[in-house]
């Protein structure tokens, strides 16, 4: 792993100057929404609930400002490195959207069909995402960590989680 | 000795068999989930937080306690086996700690660290103890714009960790803030930001936020860049350090406790900082600095045991003005506040018998470290071989499983998403997290504390300003212009321990390529002519514009 990141290329430059952008963006819809907020007649105190908010969005146009100066300068922000991390090649965003998938599934099975069968889809398929080609034993894994936590929360821990169309098996 | 009764009555509410039981559990979960690699002790407590959940408040805070000592202490050996610290303050650790581990010594490096840290956090807890009540004597008479000011002043601090780019640090707590504002503002009653979504009214829920910003951002910014190739694993043997190992640990285990606590306590502390200068001042004073660099057991000793006083110093901050230092405390907070209980000055009034049983739970924490973690070591290692496709599914899981256990919302698992989609982009562009996550948390207490000053003084500034507040300011504006104030100083005015530690962090990444925690700036400083890129203020001031 080199720390000479995929830093200093044009391309990085110009999606360095989105961040910038977004940052900008952003401190302006703070401000906007703020400055929209109605008077408010149970307001205590002289300072309105407007202020702060507005100081906050000044705040990132002011850094959006310097940031873009920075890239504009050839600044460059150096991409986090780590023990499981190559940064010589390209993102790989097939493996993140089928995360975000196997996520995003999870999210919304969790109430119909209950954590048992929704986290043991989000393990699975976030296993497969990643590389896992053990179809059988990653199912097992997960079928015994959703399981397991299920049981471990309802009646070691006593929060709900939601059963779904396992109710009265478990 | 006040504080000393206090503390017997806090082991008696801790020593009760179940909150034992609860603090040993804790202890082994955090060094369990610590120890996984990507995971860092923020991370750790972020993580497991829901399953304090159910307990009643003293077992929980007690619980808790055992999980951030477990969690600290499996970061340390992560980074001792693996190279890569899981925390900015793991660095230095990492740097003679690996080279131990390489030469068939990491059961020495791993022992060292394990009874450094327990030394260190022994001799800081007591410190603690007879420390924080007096802090809470004085902080009473803190007015609420001094602590403001503080804050803005912990704030600022964090966004210029040592050798990061500065400007990006603001960017971070910028985001940090805004997602702080979320929600009903509570003096008024109006929704800001809301935009009419009503589980937005509430505001985030903190574990949310950290667990997305964690781990869900750290396992998809790892997924985009997974190293296929096997990574190559010191196997462990039976920790035992030989006379020679102990008569070399010894007094940097007590200088780092020394280094360590009082910069903890500062509220604009953290630790990057006092781990930098405990192994400086370990390479100067060791009699085989040859070693440094191959492995000398100083340098992981040292490092370690003032990370962990710089630990148990942080919390006189925390416990006292609420104020966090690091990403862990931060954590802290937000779990301390979800407990219904307000850090401040007046906890250890309103709050003896948890405070107290707080502090007693990190004693017991601190030695349960001891007794598991050193027969526990070549487990733990084992655990690093961990298929990682299991690895980043499993945090995935979990994150998912805390999210939504926090307040059974699938919303909130939405949201997770999202602020996983933030954590990403920010690692990816460089920004620091820790900004980021002491803003969420802080900035709500902070805009708290800013409208009752105003309050007092009837919408006046003037009120924003007294004496201490003053100074507090002062400190605030030179660490801002610092790269400006620098230019008026003698050259001799920087403090030469603190060059050599920047520099030799500089050295030391770039002969790894490690720039996980603590991201070097770019050798600009060489062409600027001055040693900016070496000099500690150079590497605090010009994270600004690295061009």
């Amino acid at each position: 792993m080199s720390s000479a990141a995929p830093g200093g290329t044009q391309e990085q430059g110009r999606s360095e100057l989105g961040v910038a952008l977004f940052l900008g963006a952003l401190g302006i819809l703070v401000i906007v929404q703020a400055l929209l907020l109605p008077e408010s007649r149970i307001a205590r105190g002289p300072v309105g609930p407007g202020a702060v908010p507005i100081a906050v969005g000044s705040l990132l146009v002011v850094v959006a400002g310097f940031l873009a100066v920075d890239v504009w300068r050839g600044g460059r922000g150096e991409p986090e490195g780590g023990e499981d991390i190559e940064l010589t090649g390209r993102s790989d965003w097939k493996t993140v959207a089928m995360l975000a998938a196997a996520f995003i599934a999870n999210a919304l099975l969790i109430e119909p069909l209950g954590w048992p069968i929704s986290g043991a889809i989000l393990f699975w398929g976030s296993a497969y995402a990643l590389g896992s080609r053990h179809y059988v034993r990653d199912a097992v894994i997960a079928l015994v960590l959703s399981v397991g936590s299920w049981y471990l929360f309802v009646l070691g821990l006593g929060t709900s989680l939601p059963v779904g169309i396992l109710k009265g098996i478990l | 000795m006040d504080a000393l009764t206090e503390l017997m009555g806090g082991f008696g509410t801790a020593l009760t068999p179940t909150n034992l039981l609860y603090a040993l559990l804790g202890v082994l979960l955090g060094t369990a989930i610590g120890v996984l690699p990507g995971i860092g002790p923020a991370m750790t407590i972020a993580l497991l937080l829901p399953l304090t959940r159910g307990l009643d408040v003293t077992t929980a805070i007690i619980m808790f306690a055992g999980i951030y000592y477990g969690g600290m202490y499996g970061g340390s050996t992560t980074s001792i086996l693996l190279n890569t610290p899981g925390e900015s303050a793991s660095v230095v650790t990492a740097i003679e700690g690996n080279k131990m581990a390489k030469s068939g010594r990491a059961a020495q490096a791993l022992a060292t660290a394990a009874i450094g840290s327990f030394v260190a956090g022994t001799i800081a807890t007591l410190l603690l103890a007879l420390v924080a009540p007096l802090v809470a004597d004085l902080a009473v008479e803190v007015s609420p714009a001094d602590t403001f000011a503080i804050m803005l002043l912990a704030f600022i601090a964090v966004t210029s960790v040592l050798g990061s780019s500065r400007v990006r640090g603001l960017a971070a707590l910028g985001i940090g803030l805004t997602i702080g504002l979320i929600g009903i503002d509570f003096t008024s009653g109006q929704q800001r930001l809301t935009f009419g979504v009503p589980e937005l009214a509430d505001g985030i829920d903190v574990i949310v936020v950290a667990v997305g910003l964690f781990a869900v951002g750290e396992a998809l910014w790892t997924a985009a860049h997974l190293r296929r190739r096997p990574l190559d694993i010191t196997p462990v043997g039976n920790p035992r350090m030989s006379r020679a190992d102990w008569s070399r640990s010894w007094k940097p285990w007590l200088r780092g406790t020394a280094i360590g606590f009082p910069f903890g306590a500062v509220p604009a502390g953290g630790a990057e900082i006092p781990t930098f200068l405990s192994y400086v001042t370990e390479k100067r004073l060791s009699k085989h600095p040859e070693e440094f660099g191959k492995g000398a057991i100083e340098g992981v000793a040292g490092p370690e045991a003032t990370n962990n006083a710089s630990a148990a110093g942080g919390l006189v901050p925390l416990l006292t003005l609420g104020i966090p230092t690091t990403a862990t405390a931060a954590v802290m907070l937000a779990a301390i506040t979800s407990y219904g209980i307000e850090p401040g000055p007046r906890l250890f009034e309103t709050e003896p018998v948890l405070v107290w049983g707080l502090i007693a739970s990190l004693f017991i924490g601190n030695t349960a470290l001891l007794v598991l973690n050193l027969p526990l070591a070549p487990l733990w290692a084992r655990l690093l071989r961990i298929p990682r496709t299991y690895l980043y599914a499993g945090i995935l899981f979990f994150s998912c499983l805390g999210a939504y256990a926090a307040d059974a919302s699938s919303f909130d698992l939405f949201l997770l998403l999202a602020i996983g989609a933030l954590g990403f982009m920010m690692r990816r562009f460089g920004l620091p997290i820790l900004p980021a996550i002491i803003g969420v948390i802080l900035g709500p207490f902070a805009e708290e504390e800013l409208r009752q000053a105003l309050q007092i003084s009837n919408g006046a500034l003037s009120g924003l300003v007294d004496p201490f507040a003053i100074v507090v300011y002062v400190i605030v504006a030179l660490i801002l212009l610092w790269p400006v104030v620098r230019r008026f100083l003698p050259r001799r005015s920087i403090v030469p321990v603190l060059t050599e530690a920047a520099h030799e962090i500089e050295e030391s990444h770039s002969h790894h390529g490690l720039t996980h925690a603590v991201s070097v700036e770019r050798h600009v400083g060489d062409h600027r002519g001055d040693r900016a890129g070496d000099s500690a203020g150079g590497s605090r001031g010009p994270g600004e514009p690295s061009g």
